[in-house]
C-alpha cells in the first residue's frame, strides 16, 4: 500500500518557492550580541542546501528567522515577496515545515497522531481531519517509512523512527519549503545515514525545497547541491557545494586544517580533518 | 478509528455517564426520600420534606459539585498542556491559594457584603483568585517573547506558599469559632447556601469552557514545545495568554463555589488519559464531563459514608488522590 502511494507522488506538480533574506540581523535581547549579523540570502528553488558552521555561528536562528518563528531585529525575509512578518503563523505554515533537531512531548501520541497534527494550517478552528487530509498523513508516513509504527507511540520509537516521523509530519504540511535543524544531531551512524538518505530522496521525488543545518561535513557534501556558510552569525559563503567546500573554507570555518577529496565510489567530496590551527 | 467517531463515541460514553450520575445522585442520601412526594405538586411545599431535601438540600450540592468538578478537571487538562508538565495541577499556580486568601479574610474579618444573593466569602474568594492571576500573570509576560513556561511555574509555586503563610497567619490572629469556620472552608464543601452561588459562577465557567473549546488542537501542539507549535502555525503567544486565563478564571469560579478542593485536576485528566490516549481534542471534553461525574460521586460518598456525619468532599479527594499521585509518579519512573 505504502508503494502504490508513493507512485502517486507527482513531482510536476510543485509549485516554485521564492525565500529570501535581506540584510536580516536578530538578537535575542536587547543589548545582547547579534546571534545573526546582516545576512542575505537566497535559497534556490527546488535546491537542498546545507548550512554549516560551528557551535553558536547562528544556524539555528536562521533557520528561526526563515520559518518566522522569531521576527528579525533588522532586515526582512520574504517568502514570494511578502514579508514574512507580515502573514499570520497559520500562513506561514501552510508553506514553511520545520524539523527541530530533537522532539518531545509531554503527553503519550501515536506516530499518526504526530503526524496528522501537521495538517493544523490546513484545519478550520472546529474542523477534524478529512479523508484527504488522513491520505496526505499516510502518504507522508509511506514515503519516510514510518507506516509499519503508525499506531505505536512516539516515545516508545527508535531515535532515527522518531525523527522520520517528525519529518513525515512536516510534510504532512504540504510545505514547499522545509527547515531542517541538525536533523541526525542524535543519531547514531545507521540513522544518520538513513535520513539523509530520505531527505535526499524526498528533495529529488517530491520537488521539496529544503534547507539543513548540520555540523557533518560529509553529509551535507553528500545529500546538499549548495551551501551556506555562516561563522559568527555572518555568511562568510554561499554557493554550489563542489565550489564552496574547499580546505581554505573549512579552516575558516572551523580553524580545522582538512584535507577535502572526492570520494572514488560516491563521486562526492569527503572531508578528513587534520588539526586544529589558531583562528 | 477516525477521529470524528472517537469523539462522538468517547464523549458520547461520558455524557450518559455524567448525566445518570447526576440523575440518580439528588435521589440518593442519608434520609430515604420518595421521588413520588417530591414531584408530587398537590402536596404544599411547607409540608413536602421530601421535596425540601430534594431540591434544598440535595439539588444545589450536585449541581455546585458538577460545575466545580467539570471546572477544575478541565482547567487542569489545560494547565498540564500548557506548561508542559502531566503532574500541574488547577492549583499549581497560585490562584487557588490566592481565592483561599480572599475567603480567609471574608472570614475571620467577618465582612458582611453580598451581592444578587451571593455572599461575602465566595466574592472575596473570586477576587483573591483574580489577583493572583494578574500576579503571576505580570511576573510571566515580563519576559520579552510570551509566557515562560519556567516563570509561570515558580511563580505559581513561590506564590502558593507565599499565601498560604498568610492564610495561616490570618488563621492565628482570627478567635475560635472564626478559625474553625475558615478551616472548614479550606476542606472543600459543596455545601453551598441554595442556588444563588450556583447561577453567579455559571457565566464565569461558561465563558472559561467556551475558551477552552476553541484550544484542544493547540493544546495537542503545544505538548511538543512553543517553538515546534509555532512552525506548526500557533500564535503561540495569544494561545498561551487565552489558556493560562480561561483556566484561571475556572479555577477562581471553582474555589469561590467549593473551596480549594484537591486531586479532581489531576486524578480525571490522567484517568481520561489511561483510557482513551492523549488527543485533546477528546481529552479535554471527557475530562469535563467526568469531572462532573466524580465529584458529584465523591461528594455522594462524603455524605453517606459516615452518615449522618458528613466528610468534607475535600478530604474524600484527597484521600483518593493521594495515593493515586503517587502511583502515577512511580508509574512514571
Amino acid at each position: 500500500m505504502g508503494q502504490s502511494l508513493q507512485v502517486r507522488e507527482t513531482p510536476g506538480r510543485r509549485i516554485s518557492l521564492s525565500l529570501s533574506a535581506e540584510n536580516v540581523s536578530f538578537r535575542y535581547a536587547p543589548g545582547s550580541p547579534l546571534v545573526v549579523d546582516q545576512v542575505s540570502l537566497r535559497l534556490t528553488d527546488g535546491a537542498l542546501t546545507g548550512i554549516l558552521g560551528p557551535n553558536g555561528s547562528g544556524k539555528t536562528t536562521l533557520l528561526r528567522l526563515l520559518s518566522g518563528t522569531r521576527r528579525p531585529t533588522a532586515g526582512r525575509v520574504l517568502l514570494d515577496d511578502r514579508v514574512l512578518d507580515r502573514m499570520s503563523r497559520r500562513e506561514v505554515a501552510q508553506h514553511i515545515a520545520v524539523v527541530p533537531q530533537e522532539t518531545e512531548l509531554a503527553f503519550e501520541y501515536s506516530a499518526i497522531e504526530i503526524v496528522l497534527m501537521g495538517r493544523h494550517p490546513h484545519l478550520g478552528l472546529f474542523t477534524v481531519e478529512g479523508p484527504a487530509d488522513i491520505e496526505i498523513a499516510q502518504q507522508a508516513m509511506a514515503s519516510t517509512g514510518t507506516a509499519p509504527v503508525a499506531d505505536r507511540l512516539f516515545h516508545q520509537l527508535s531515535g532515527g523512527e522518531k525523527q522520520r516521523v517528525v519529518i513525515a509530519a512536516a510534510l504532512a504540511q504540504s510545505p514547499r519549503l522545509l527547515l531542517l535543524d541538525e536533523p541526525t544531531a542524535s543519531l547514531d551512524l545507521g540513522y544518520q545515514l538513513e535520513v539523509s538518505t530520505l531527505l535526499k530522496g524526498l528533495n529529488r521525488d517530491r520537488g521539496v525545497t529544503m534547507a539543513v543545518s548540520t555540523h557533518d561535513l560529509n553529509l551535507a557534501a553528500a545529500i546538499c547541491r549548495e551551501l551556506i556558510l555562516m561563522r559568527d552569525g555572518r555568511v562568510i559563503a554561499t554557493g554550489a557545494t563542489n565550489d564552496v567546500l574547499t580546505p581554505d573554507n573549512v579552516r575558516r570555518l572551523y580553524d580545522v586544517e582538512a584535507d577535502v577529496h572526492v570520494h572514488a565510489e560516491t563521486g562526492h567530496l569527503t572531508v578528513v580533518p587534520m588539526r586544529r590551527v589558531p583562528r | 478509528m477516525n477521529i470524528r467517531r472517537r469523539l462522538l463515541l468517547v464523549v458520547g460514553a461520558f455524557t450518559i455517564f455524567t448525566g445518570a450520575v447526576m440523575v440518580w445522585a439528588p435521589t440518593v442520601g442519608s434520609t430515604d426520600i420518595s421521588l413520588a412526594r417530591t414531584f408530587d405538586r398537590s402536596i404544599p411545599w411547607e409540608s413536602n420534606v421530601d421535596a425540601q431535601i430534594f431540591f434544598v438540600a440535595r439539588l444545589p450540592r450536585v449541581l455546585a459539585g458538577a460545575m466545580v468538578g467539570a471546572a477544575l478537571a478541565a482547567a487542569g487538562v489545560v494547565l498540564q498542556a500548557l506548561l508542559r508538565n502531566p503532574l500541574a495541577t488547577p492549583f499549581t499556580l497560585g490562584v487557588s491559594a490566592g481565592g483561599s486568601l480572599g475567603a480567609m479574610l471574608a472570614v475571620t474579618m467577618n465582612l458582611e457584603f453580598g451581592l444578587l444573593g451571593v455572599t461575602s466569602i465566595p466574592l472575596a474568594s473570586f477576587a483573591g483568585s483574580l489577583i493572583a492571576t494578574a500576579i503571576v500573570y505580570a511576573l510571566a509576560a515580563s519576559q520579552r517573547r510570551g509566557l515562560s513556561t519556567s516563570v509561570l511555574l515558580l511563580a505559581g509555586v513561590t506564590l502558593n506558599s507565599f499565601f498560604s503563610a498568610l492564610i495561616l497567619f490570618v488563621q492565628y490572629l482570627a478567635d475560635f469559632t472564626e478559625a474553625l469556620r475558615a478551616i472548614r472552608w479550606m476542606m472543600g464543601g459543596l455545601d453551598v447556601a441554595g442556588y444563588a452561588p450556583i447561577v453567579a459562577a455559571l457565566p464565569f465557567l461558561l465563558l472559561a469552557l467556551a475558551a477552552f473549546a476553541v484550544l484542544p488542537r493547540t493544546l495537542n501542539l503545544l505538548s511538543a514545545g512553543t517553538e515546534a507549535a509555532a512552525a506548526k502555525g500557533i500564535n503561540v503567544v495569544s494561545a498561551q495568554r487565552l489558556a493560562f486565563f480561561s483556566a484561571s478564571l475556572a479555577t477562581g469560579a471553582a474555589v469561590s463555589l467549593g473551596g480549594p478542593i484537591g486531586f479532581i485536576g489531576i486524578i480525571v485528566p490522567h484517568l481520561v488519559r489511561l483510557l482513551i490516549g492523549a488527543d485533546h481534542r477528546i481529552v479535554l471534553p471527557a475530562s469535563t464531563l467526568f469531572g462532573a461525574s466524580f465529584l458529584v460521586l465523591c461528594d455522594l460518598a462524603a455524605r453517606t459514608l459516615m452518615a449522618p456525619l458528613e466528610i468534607p468532599v475535600g478530604v474524600v479527594t484527597a484521600l483518593i488522590g493521594g495515593p493515586f499521585f503517587l502511583w502515577l509518579l512511580v508509574k512514571r519512573s
